[in-house]
């Protein structure tokens, strides 16, 4: 069986700084969106979504912390979903 | 081991007594049983239904019904085979009941989530019922639910589709429980290659049940709002697509063909190297190929599309991947047969209904091939070929493999025997109805006979009369086999902790198990499937 993972305890301070991070990236997502970037307009504003989403998992859902199997989990579930939409909207390109 | 008190006489939580013990239990052996006689009845009904479906088509023009009931009951015959009967059978029954002590462990992870399951599941069945009786009429849409006429049918169709979503629910929360068990309550000394094979195929099983249920869940949602506020999602008219409906719907319901022949190919892989003796044969590219095709399985679903105007490009590469999933079956296959080259064979019922379970398992992976491949699919799609190739894998695969769990692992649940002669015989008269039933229909199929249409044309009336009489010699065979069983409830022969010379955990423990499971702390084997400190055990003393 694996063995239990022990969550090191998080510092206040480093709690506090990535939910600073994140309103900044609030900021920068509302910021952009403003600015006409063309082609990059979806890429960027999803990027920054994506870097927002990344770290709430990592630091507040302990996903840095915890073991392989779990992490293993996630990054498979993630997988199908990209999958499972990419292929729909694949057929939707060519049809 | 005899004075050790069985689980039917302990309850879990303690100090429940009657019916109480029974519906609040925590213990995942009673929640088998429970599924047991649930699952039972629902194969039971829908098993009648079928049987009237093939009636009406042994002649052409109206036998039985008319043409509006037709629609109904191969409708209900779908969803309650697939949602009530396929789906639930192996992982909520044997998987309850013997993953816990596979892994040696005394139960579930989560004991109140799993009666949470058993009881969605039960509410599911009773919202089904209720769909049939209740607002315009028995649903017509066959099991598919497809979109236009799922979202035009003026027949129940909204409270059969949130009976599926509530059914799925209860099966996400299997999947969730077993995955979490088998991390999570292992015994610590078995590594993940000394798992036996029926557990790792339950894994597997459970991640697809763990992922893909929620996009039907979703999908069947949309429906409901479709219907009751015509949004537009899959009305072209409104900007939507319905070949989106499908491909939401395939997502799921393609790799859940997998959630139901994957824990049988797990109960083959258990009861063949037990019956020949001899260690499994590529025991690692097994459990390797249980993950492969919940992997490959869940990448193929559009190959229900072809015809359905998807992209040429689609078209390609689904077709390409389907071939994906032939690799790990055929890998299976080969692993059973090679384990019974040179092994010390004794037939015994279980045996018997999985060698039946491999013929006609094969059967349907080829013909499945023959339906992958696009250029052979356009001609026989929507077929009675396809009726027969989907029955093959699902009956001929999943039914027989239940069926050979019912016969291997009876004497552990109940903790008796049964006579052998009845059980061979239904087997035999089940496969050869079956044989009777679904090889005319391949024919048929190639014939250009279309499926679910309520009459034909008088060049496949002999194909369907053939069908209809296998239909019912594969039910009497049913009927033999399952009264067998029932009676040997009656006529008591107690069995012994391990009747069969098995090697896994189950086997350890008395017939039936105790509460929790181990009275000692189990001994972990290097290879779960190791026979050299198993003596003779003949099963010709056990009959």
């Amino acid at each position: 069986m694996e063995h239990e993972t022990v969550h090191p305890p998080m510092s206040y301070k480093a709690l506090a700084a990535v939910l600073v991070a994140l309103l900044l990236l609030t900021v920068v997502t509302v910021a952009v969106s403003y600015v006409d970037l063309g082609f990059f307009n979806v890429p960027v504003a999803l990027g920054v979504a994506c870097l927002k989403v990344t770290l709430v998992l990592l630091f507040f859902m302990h996903l840095k912390y915890e073991g392989p199997i779990i992490v293993f989990s996630f990054i498979g579930t993630v997988t199908f979903l990209i999958i499972m939409i990419g292929f729909t909207f694949w057929d939707v390109a060519f049809r | 081991m005899t004075a050790i008190p069985s689980f039917f006489t302990q309850s879990s939580p303690p100090g429940l007594t009657g019916i109480k013990a029974w519906l609040l239990t925590h213990d995942h052996k009673r929640l088998g049983l429970m599924y047991l006689y649930a699952v039972l009845f629902w194969f039971v009904v829908a098993m009648v239904i079928g049987l009237l479906i093939r009636t009406e088509l042994m002649s052409q023009g109206r036998t039985i019904m008319g043409p509006g009931m037709y629609n109904s009951l191969f409708t209900l015959h779908g969803v309650i085979m697939i949602f009530l009967f396929v789906i639930p059978a192996i992982p909520a029954i044997f998987g309850n009941f013997f993953l816990p002590i596979q892994l040696g462990t005394d139960d579930v992870f989560f004991p109140r989530l799993n009666l949470f399951s058993w009881y969605l599941f039960m509410f599911g069945g009773i919202f089904a019922l209720v769909a049939l009786f209740t607002g315009d009429g028995f649903p017509d849409t066959g099991w598919t639910f497809y979109v236009p006429f799922s979202v035009q049918s003026s027949s129940n169709v909204g409270l059969t589709v949130s009976a599926a979503f509530i059914l799925g629910m209860s099966s996400m929360l299997t999947g969730l429980n077993f995955v979490t068990t088998f991390h999570r309550m292992r015994d610590k000394r078995m590594g993940l290659m000394q798992i036996p094979l029926f557990t790792w195929s339950l894994y597997a099983t459970a991640w697809v049940q763990i992922l893909a249920t929620p996009v039907i869940s979703i999908t069947f949602v949309l429906v409901v709002m479709e219907r009751l506020l015509s949004i537009g999602l899959f009305d072209p008219a409104r900007g939507g697509d319905p070949i989106l409906y499908q491909h939401l719907f395939w997502m799921y319901s393609h790799p859940a063909v997998y959630i139901m022949i994957l824990p049988g190919m797990g109960v083959v892989s258990e009861i063949i190297p037990v019956f020949s003796r001899k260690s499994i044969f590529g025991y690692k590219a097994i459990v390797w190929s249980s993950m492969g095709i919940a992997i490959a399985g869940s990448l193929v679903w559009a190959h229900h599309m072809y015809t359905s105007g998807m992209s040429d490009v689609s078209v390609f590469v689904f077709s390409l991947l389907t071939f994906l999933v032939a690799i790990p079956s055929a890998v299976k296959v080969f692993s059973w047969v090679a384990t019974m080259y040179k092994g010390s064979i004794e037939m015994t019922p279980p045996l018997l209904l999985s060698l039946i379970f491999i013929y006609l398992f094969s059967v349907g992976g080829l013909t499945g091939l023959v339906l992958g491949a696009v250029g052979t699919d356009i001609h026989v799609h929507d077929t009675h070929f396809v009726v027969a190739h989907f029955h093959f894998v699902m009956f001929g695969g999943t039914g027989f493999a239940f069926l050979a769990a019912l016969h291997y692992w009876w004497p552990k649940m109940f903790g008796i025997m049964y006579p052998f002669r009845p059980a061979y015989i239904g087997a035999v008269l089940t496969a050869v109805g079956f044989l009777f039933h679904y090889v005319p229909m391949l024919i048929l199929g190639l014939q250009g006979m279309p499926r679910r249409y309520y009459d034909y044309l008088p060049q496949y009336e002999t194909g369907n009369f053939l069908a209809g009489f296998g239909g019912y010699l594969l039910c009497i065979g049913l009927v033999v086999m399952f009264v067998n069983l029932l009676a040997s409830l009656r006529h008591r022969v107690a069995a012994p902790a391990d009747p069969w010379g098995a090697t896994t955990l189950e086997w350890r423990v008395p017939s039936p198990p105790p509460v929790h499971n181990f009275v000692d702390k189990p001994e972990i084997m290097d290879f779960p499937y190791d026979f050299r400190q198993v003596g003779d055990n003949s099963a010709s003393q056990r009959s």
